[in-house]
């Protein structure tokens, strides 16, 4: 039962692991802002959930666990906020175009 | 091994193009950047206390600091831009922080193996305190003096703020009203992260007298709560001549104080708590201690007053 835990974890956490990556060469490779930071938070909502659900599998206390689930949802919340607030301003028409 | 040699190094990394940026906000963000990579270190020192100081102080509050400050030097910057300080001064600024590195440098090598430390002894008399967190036992016990003087720093920080007010707008309003769509992103993450937000930061500042966390770290929270709505328009900042605004600032500070002088009755000392109300007082002392920093806080971030209410 603990290796197949195990499994799932290293399965998710890789799989978060590669958005992240994904997400940072797309930060470094994509032509603007936009672009950037449309790739920037699919990969970390994505990446994060999946760190997060790797987690969850070693975890045996339910509120650390609930703990987690928070972090991500926190997270999710901020991110996709402070990406609109960037996407904003950076529109080539400006804030209010 | 890896991981701690490969953080090392990002810090130091970081810390160089913080010092070689050209522009000051992206220094800024490097500084920030600098700060959640310390706060990291601290992590793999087993310091977690230390680390959730250095994230929400020395990044977050620190950072939007400098990110105000930054914003508003833009003027000063470009028109100094070619006023280039000579050579003889370069120099010199080169070697006094070359010679400052090297002198911190060799006093950690010449470090006694192993350091020196007090650490049994303070966990061997954490039960008097009535606490189970050893690093709030030095901060609200053994070094409670210590912990009594950096609030009333705060609160001369904020003192020298204010004394930037142009002379129309003493007693007034800090910083720029903010607007927002009351329908935008922003307002509604207000909404929705502010009253999690005051939870999470009364929560680090309860726990931390048995777990990682405290009143510096929650008053941060706190602080950052109220910018957040502030920013989103959703409340302003209150007349900086308010009394109650006033009391607030200065009510940790004060209790502080006044249960300090009263441990010459209580205990026989200044800052001397009797065994049995041990905790009782350090609760007492923590919770004004707790909302005047995170007052003093947000009202170091808002600046110095610039307008006066709309009548």
């Amino acid at each position: 039962m603990s290796l197949a835990l195990d499994l799932l974890t290293i399965l998710a956490v890789s799989a978060g692991v590669f958005f992240f990556l994904a997400g940072t060469v797309g930060l470094l490779r994509l032509p603007d802002a936009l672009t950037r930071l449309h790739a920037l938070t699919k990969a970390d909502n994505l990446g994060l959930g999946l760190v997060v659900l790797g987690l969850l599998f070693q975890e045996e206390r339910l509120f650390a666990a609930l703990k987690l689930i928070t972090v991500w949802l926190l997270t999710l919340l901020a991110g996709a906020t402070v990406t609109r607030l960037i996407a904003r301003n950076a529109r080539p028409t400006g804030p209010r175009g | 091994m890896v991981f701690d040699i490969g953080l090392t190094l990002l810090v130091v990394a970081v810390a160089v193009w913080t010092i070689a940026a050209r522009d000051t906000f992206a220094a800024v963000i490097g500084f920030v950047a600098f700060g959640l990579l310390l706060a990291l270190a601290w992590v793999r020192l087993a310091a977690p206390d230390v680390a959730l100081t250095e994230a929400a102080l020395g990044s977050g509050v620190t950072g939007v600091v400098l990110l105000g400050a930054s914003t508003r030097l833009r003027h000063a910057e470009i028109s100094a831009a070619d006023k280039k300080p000579g050579a003889m001064l370069r120099a010199a600024a080169a070697v006094l922080c070359t010679v400052v590195s090297a002198g911190l440098a060799a006093i950690v090598l010449v470090l006694p193996h192993p350091a020196p430390t007090l650490a049994p002894q303070a966990a061997a008399n954490m039960a008097a305190t009535g606490l189970g967190n050893p690093v709030t036992a030095v901060l609200m016990a053994y070094r409670a003096i210590d912990t009594l003087l950096e609030t009333v720093v705060l609160l001369l920080a904020l003192l020298g703020l204010w004394s930037l007010t142009p002379d129309p707008f003493w007693g007034g309003l800090p910083g720029r009203r903010h607007h927002d769509d009351p329908d935008g992103v922003l307002t509604f993450a207000a909404q929705l992260l502010v009253p999690v937000g005051i939870l999470v930061g009364i929560h680090i500042f309860w726990v931390g007298s048995v777990a990682p966390g405290g009143e510096f770290q929650g008053a941060t929270i706190l602080a950052a709560m109220w910018i957040l709505a502030a920013m989103a328009g959703l409340v302003d900042a209150p007349p900086v001549s308010r009394r109650w605004l006033r009391l607030i600032l200065v009510a940790g500070p004060a209790v502080f104080f006044t249960i300090g002088l009263a441990g010459f009755a209580m205990a026989g000392g200044f800052l001397a708590y009797p065994e049995s109300h041990a905790k009782l007082l350090i609760v007492m002392i923590e919770v004004p201690v707790t909302l005047s920093i995170a007052a003093t806080l947000a009202l170091l971030v808002a600046g110095p007053p610039d307008r006066m209410p709309q009548q």
